[in-house]
């Protein structure tokens, strides 16, 4: 993935770059907002990463000039800021996703992959049924199988396990599981996001092998044939 | 308009007193006259020549009003223009007071005097009241004419008065209830013709833009400390989890570095929390309201936690919940989400929670109760405080913000947090308006938060 990171802060700059080098990914990096909107309208990234607070021209409004000009370049918003109301400002602006400072680098990692990877699940929307090994999920009749072995889920349970089967092979957080599967954004005091997996694995690992469902440590879960 | 009412009576009352006292005055001085008159007469010329002027004063008064009666020591009548010595009272005064039937039968007040002679003979002389009587009469008339008419202009005058000035106060109240509510950009209304409401309404919105501008450095001090705190400890928090992801380091050393990762993240979850309320209290939450559906949003919520109260065995029940109101939808979510947590963290295993609402009108509550320690009631309004922690929980972890944020959440949407007794245990109502009464805070987009941003050194300068 090709990555332009427009971000002032020399330290949470090369904290970004160094991670997204680490794993593969090819970074470029602009200090200041106005060179970092002639580079970003040049439109030869895979992904956007653009702090909100910039010398020049203010986050949001390179996405809002990018989005005007046509450019949809998947963009994810970094902030100080990391409330409600910013989120809501930075997704009306035209952002894909939105994430606060501090961030775990796995979180801004997931996210950055999943606003990635939108265009293509959305092109291919006719998606009815996703198999990981031997678990296999119709999305439209909503049966889950294993193993040849029938499993009743809960709805709740199902678009938890739905969620990551679409995401499979990839992180998502906590964060993001509250975001997508229950559609609130909030800030839970315990992990009630680890109370349900636990149950999903329950139903749709204990009895089998291999286990799917991972935990991936400070970042979230994943689900994948193998760790 | 009483003040207005009762001047006037006293007014007309103290011309009702003077008039007739004049009046009375006159009557007496001329009776006085008339018998100082006669008694000059009797010493000069002794009883023939009193008993002339008499005779000579009751023929040039054939109206008869002035009355004159001379009569003899043992009451025979001997000159005069009445048939025979009336029938009256005498006052402190000296005055003889009686009545006489005039020509068409109508009793007429006289008032008069005796004078008595050395020969042992009274003479009466005494005067018609008629026309003092009348005038007072009229007056009376006048009186009370005045007063009722006073009275009604008193009235109508206090009505337009006083709902002229209801209206400005009902405005400046109306503006202070929006003001509260969050719109902080409202100013109250001012007239223009610069009488004391004016000065009232200049005066608030003087001091209004002076809070203003006080929340503005307030928030921009905010702003500054999450820009330059958290992008340091972002930095901080990525170079542990950097560390711990080295491969040649010891399982022990790993281990440390989770754990001070851990410790990191719920130094910055407090951190985020303290920001968070701040932010909420302050009023700027105005995009994100909507229509909510609160049925289903407890439905959520409790789906969300009576699993994780499962774990613990705890019972989390659901009862009664369906209501709409506008609102942050994610804030309410926060705030049931955090009542539940508080509920299941703090109850013995085996116990059971409950969470429902009621639709009452304008107001939509929702409790969530369970069987934990409670808090005493003393400590009721001071958990609610930042970081206040009753005794009784010092051994569960927590970070004594949650209810201030629940609070903080429930005020935002003008509404509030109230702690009860469920004997045993808590029972927490959080009582929200349908409809905040001043509508969701419109400030606009750009407002505060962008007032506020102009305050901040710019990132690039702040860090060199």
């Amino acid at each position: 993935m090709r990555v332009l990171v427009i971000e002032d802060d020399p330290g949470v700059a090369s904290f970004i770059i160094g991670g997204l080098r680490e794993s593969g990914h090819t970074v470029d990096h602009c200090a200041d907002g106005k060179d970092g909107q002639f580079l970003a309208s040049s439109g030869n990234y895979d992904a956007l990463i653009i702090d909100r607070m910039l010398p020049g021209i203010d986050g949001l409004s390179i996405v809002q000039t990018l989005r005007t000009a046509g450019n949809t370049t998947p963009t994810l918003i970094l902030s100080a800021l990391g409330e409600v109301d910013d989120k809501v400002k930075g997704l009306r602006a035209g952002a894909d996703d939105y994430i606060g400072k501090p961030f775990a680098f796995a979180e801004l990692m997931a996210r950055l992959e999943a606003i990635a990877r939108r265009p293509v699940r959305e092109g291919a929307e006719t998606v009815t049924e996703v198999q990981v090994a031997d678990l296999h999920v119709d999305l439209l009749s909503r049966a889950v199988h294993r193993a040849g072995k029938e499993i009743d889920l809960q709805p709740r349970e199902f678009r938890l396990l739905e969620y990551l089967m679409r995401n499979r092979g990839q992180v998502v957080t906590r964060t993001m599981l509250l975001e997508n599967v229950w559609d609130y954004h909030f800030d839970p005091q315990t992990n009630v996001i680890d109370v349900h997996i636990s149950r999903l694995r329950r139903k749709v690992d204990k009895d089998f092998d291999p286990p799917l469902i991972h935990t991936v440590r400070g970042a979230g879960y994943k689900l994948s044939e193998s760790p | 308009m009483g003040i207005f009412g009762s001047s006037a009576m006293i007014l007309v009352g103290y011309i009702y007193w003077e008039t007739s006292a004049y009046l009375e005055q006159q009557t007496n001085a001329t009776i006085s006259a008339e018998i100082r008159g006669l008694t000059e007469q009797f010493r000069q010329t002794g009883g023939p020549g009193v008993e002339a002027v008499i005779r000579d004063r009751i023929a040039r008064d054939p109206d008869r009003s002035t009355l004159y009666l001379l009569v003899t020591a043992d009451q025979r009548p001997v000159l005069g223009n009445m048939s025979a010595w009336p029938a009256g009272e005498l006052d402190a005064d000296g005055w003889y007071h009686f009545t006489q039937r005039d020509r068409s039968g109508q009793a007429v007040p006289f008032q008069g005097q005796i004078l008595q002679t050395s020969e042992g003979q009274h003479l009466l002389v005494a005067k018609e009241q008629a026309t003092l009587v009348a005038t007072r009469q009229l007056i009376n008339r006048v009186y009370i004419l005045t007063l009722v008419i006073g009275l009604l202009l008193a009235l109508f005058g206090g009505i337009v008065m006083s709902s002229s000035v209801t209206r400005r106060v009902d405005a400046i109240n109306r503006t202070s209830r929006e003001i509260m509510a969050g719109r902080l950009q409202r100013r109250m209304p001012v007239r223009g013709i610069n009488d004391e409401f004016d000065q009232l309404a200049d005066n608030l919105n003087a001091m209004l833009d002076r809070i203003d501008s006080l929340i503005d450095s307030v928030r921009a001090v905010t702003d500054n400390i999450a820009h330059d705190l958290r992008t340091p400890l972002t930095r901080l928090r990525g170079r542990l989890e950097n560390l711990a992801l080295y491969p040649d380091i010891s399982e022990k050393v790993r281990n440390d570095l989770n754990a001070t990762i851990t410790d990191a993240d719920h130094l910055l979850a407090t951190f985020r929390a303290l920001l968070r309320i701040a932010r909420i209290e302050s009023g700027t939450h105005d995009e994100a309201w909507t229509d909510i559906d609160l049925g289903a949003l407890l439905h959520d919520a409790w789906e969300l936690y009576h699993a994780v109260g499962e774990e613990k065995e705890i019972a989390v029940h659901l009862g009664a919940a369906a209501g709409h109101m506008r609102g942050d939808r994610d804030l309410i979510f926060q705030a049931v989400s955090n009542l539940l947590d508080n509920a299941i963290k703090y109850s013995p295993a085996g116990s059971d929670v409950r969470l429902e609402m009621r639709d009452e009108g304008d107001l939509l509550t929702i409790a969530v109760s369970d069987q934990g320690p409670g808090v005493p009631e003393t400590e009721r309004g001071k958990v609610l405080d930042r970081f206040y922690r009753t005794a009784t929980v010092t051994g569960i972890p927590g970070s004594g913000l949650g209810l201030s944020l629940v609070n903080a959440i429930a005020r935002h949407h003008g509404g509030q947090l109230i702690l009860a007794d469920n004997a045993p245990g808590l029972r927490v109502l959080l009582e929200l308006p349908k409809t905040d009464s001043a509508g969701p805070a419109a400030v606009p987009d750009s407002g505060l938060t962008r007032k506020a941003r102009k305050a901040l050194p710019l990132p690039g300068e702040s860090h060199g």
